[in-house]
């Protein structure tokens, strides 16, 4: 199957800023799931959104599905650090929205948010309003609306940063259910090891300053994985690997 | 519940203690023409209670024509500065130089443009209502986080889109502030018009032109009754605003959660 998304020598230099990003080139499988790893500012959130055509490489060339980000957003949806909900919205009319700009169809649409808000386990919550949810039904809210337009890539920054650890590991098992359900292409983004390993097929590990692919580690823990395989000598082994990689990328960053 | 009743409770013996030292100033011997006493102004509410209602009703309609014309107004010129930056650079100092300009000063040349009545002094009331709606709806349309912004891109979002589903909810506590401000001076504006342009008959107009007239004719009871209405007109005006605000707004925003402790 041809590849997805294909990053070549990109590199980004904001203006007046720093080399954010030098000379990556990266290639991503149809239904692969890459996380990008790496210290923070390294700039893991300027390449998610390049891929998301939401700000423009200042040299190389990044086309997903063969075309240009920007033409291809119906293709991808982008699931942000923070909920991003509309407070004025209820849960359902949030989870709806993509739809509904669209210009889908009341009935179909409603029909689609039900079926997200099952598959998300917000049924009961339709009614409400974001200030009323929790952090981590905020971020299951998010997903419900990236998803509810069947996008074929979804792009995550960091989605449970924010979250205490209980709940982000439920929501990563979540969203390996519904990796293994719908078999989409993923590009997340993460800080932790523990998330990357559990998730990935591969890691990317970039190192910053300037920000550059240092290591693609093909993550060889077996599929299907279960929650309980984060208890496993299996996990302990590929975490420590690719901390030790992660540890060395932070030593060769000039300390600041 | 029971500290709102207190609250009322404190509220009131102010306002007996007001009245006392009012009453009091009367009996050192203040001349009535310059200081009557409550129960005179009192009576006079009752006894001219027909004209006051009319003068009062005068104002409230000018006051409300001019407020909701800068609603309408005032949000479509946001609407166009947050589409148009270029328009917004070349145009929005002006709104703000149009704040400073001391309305009393310019409300006569309005009225000598326009001529008598009703629509001039609404005019006077919508040109002091106009900027803070300006400026709070137009803070409010760009002040949009970027995630929003790019969230709605992902999804194709038209330009009406972005504005009208995005930038419009987001702005409406911003322009609820806009109108609180502008419902307090919108009263303040159509007094003002009427002390230049306010009678329909000789004798009988708003307030603003009912209070010179009772000045004239040193009628000060009436003219105490007057200022009081007056003062009852802005407070309406304002808790009108409020409730709408809150009617609005609470079951979504911060500043109005109805869960809020006072
Ligand atoms: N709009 C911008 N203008 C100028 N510089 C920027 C801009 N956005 C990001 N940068 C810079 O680019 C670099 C990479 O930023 P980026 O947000 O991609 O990092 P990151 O890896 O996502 O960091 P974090 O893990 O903290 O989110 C940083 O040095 C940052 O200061
Ligand atoms: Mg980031």
């Amino acid at each position: 199957m041809s590849a997805d998304i294909v990053i070549s020598q990109v590199s980004k230099q904001f203006r007046g800023g720093a080399l954010a990003l030098q000379d990556v080139s990266l290639q991503v499988e149809d239904g692969d799931f890459v996380s990008l790893l790496g210290p923070s500012g390294c700039g893991k959130s300027t390449l998610l959104k390049m891929i998301a055509g939401l700000t423009l490489p200042s040299s190389g060339t990044i086309a997903v599905d063969g075309i240009l980000p920007a033409n291809a957003r119906q293709l991808m949806s982008f699931i942000f650090q923070d909920p991003t909900l509309l407070p004025w919205r209820t849960v359902e009319e949030n989870v709806g929205l993509g739809l509904e700009l669209g210009g889908m169809a009341a009935a179909p649409r409603k029909a689609k948010v039900e079926e997200m808000l099952e598959l998300v386990g917000l049924t009961a919550a339709r009614t409400r309003y974001p200030r009323q949810l929790s952090g981590g039904m905020k971020m299951r809210v998010s997903i419900a609306r990236a998803l509810a337009s069947r996008p074929s890539i979804l792009l995550l920054d960091e989605p449970f940063a924010a979250l205490d650890e209980m709940t982000r590991d439920r929501l990563n098992d979540e969203l390996l259910r519904l990796y293994a359900e719908r078999q989409q292409t993923m590009v997340f983004v993460t800080h932790s090891v523990a998330e990357a390993v559990f998730l990935s097929r591969r890691i990317v590990i970039l190192a910053p300053h300037p920000g550059r692919v240092a290591h693609i580690v093909t993550n060889d823990l077996p599929w299907p994985r279960p929650a309980g395989i984060r208890l496993s000598a299996e996990f302990d082994a590929q975490a420590a690997y690719v901390s030790r990689l992660l540890r060395g990328v932070h030593a060769e960053a000039p300390s600041l | 519940m029971k500290r709102r009743l207190t609250f009322a409770a404190q509220s009131l013996l102010v306002l007996a203690g007001l009245l006392l030292v009012w009453q009091c100033a009367v009996w050192m011997g203040a001349p009535p023409y310059m200081l009557p006493a409550p129960p005179a102004v009192g009576a006079a509410v009752v006894e001219r209670f027909g004209s006051l209602v009319r003068s009062l009703w005068l104002t409230a309609e000018a006051a409300a024509l001019g407020l909701l014309g800068s609603i309408i107004v005032g949000v479509a010129i946001a609407l166009a500065f947050a589409q148009w930056r270029g328009l917004r650079r070349l145009l929005y100092p002006y709104t703000i130089l149009l704040q400073t300009v001391p309305i009393v000063a310019v409300a006569p040349l309005i009225l000598m443009w326009t001529g008598n009545g009703l629509l001039p002094v609404a005019l006077v009331a919508f040109i002091i209502c106009l900027p803070p709606i300006i400026a709070n709806t137009t803070q409010g349309l760009i002040s949009v986080e970027e995630n929003f912004l790019h969230l709605f891109l992902m999804h194709e979002a038209k330009p009406a889109q972005v504005l009208f589903r995005l930038r419009l909810p987001h702005a409406l506590p911003h322009l609820f502030t806009g109108i609180r401000i502008a419902a307090g001076i919108a009263v303040i504006g159509a007094i003002t018009g009427e002390l230049f342009a306010g009678a329909s008959r000789v004798g009988e107009g708003g307030l603003g032109y009912s209070i010179l007239y009772a000045s004239g004719q040193l009628e000060t009871d009436y003219l105490f009754a007057l200022v009081l209405a007056a003062t009852v007109l802005g407070f309406t005006f304002f808790f009108v605003t409020m409730f709408l605000e809150w009617y609005f707004l609470h079951h979504w925003h911060e500043s109005n959660r109805s869960d809020m402790p006072d």
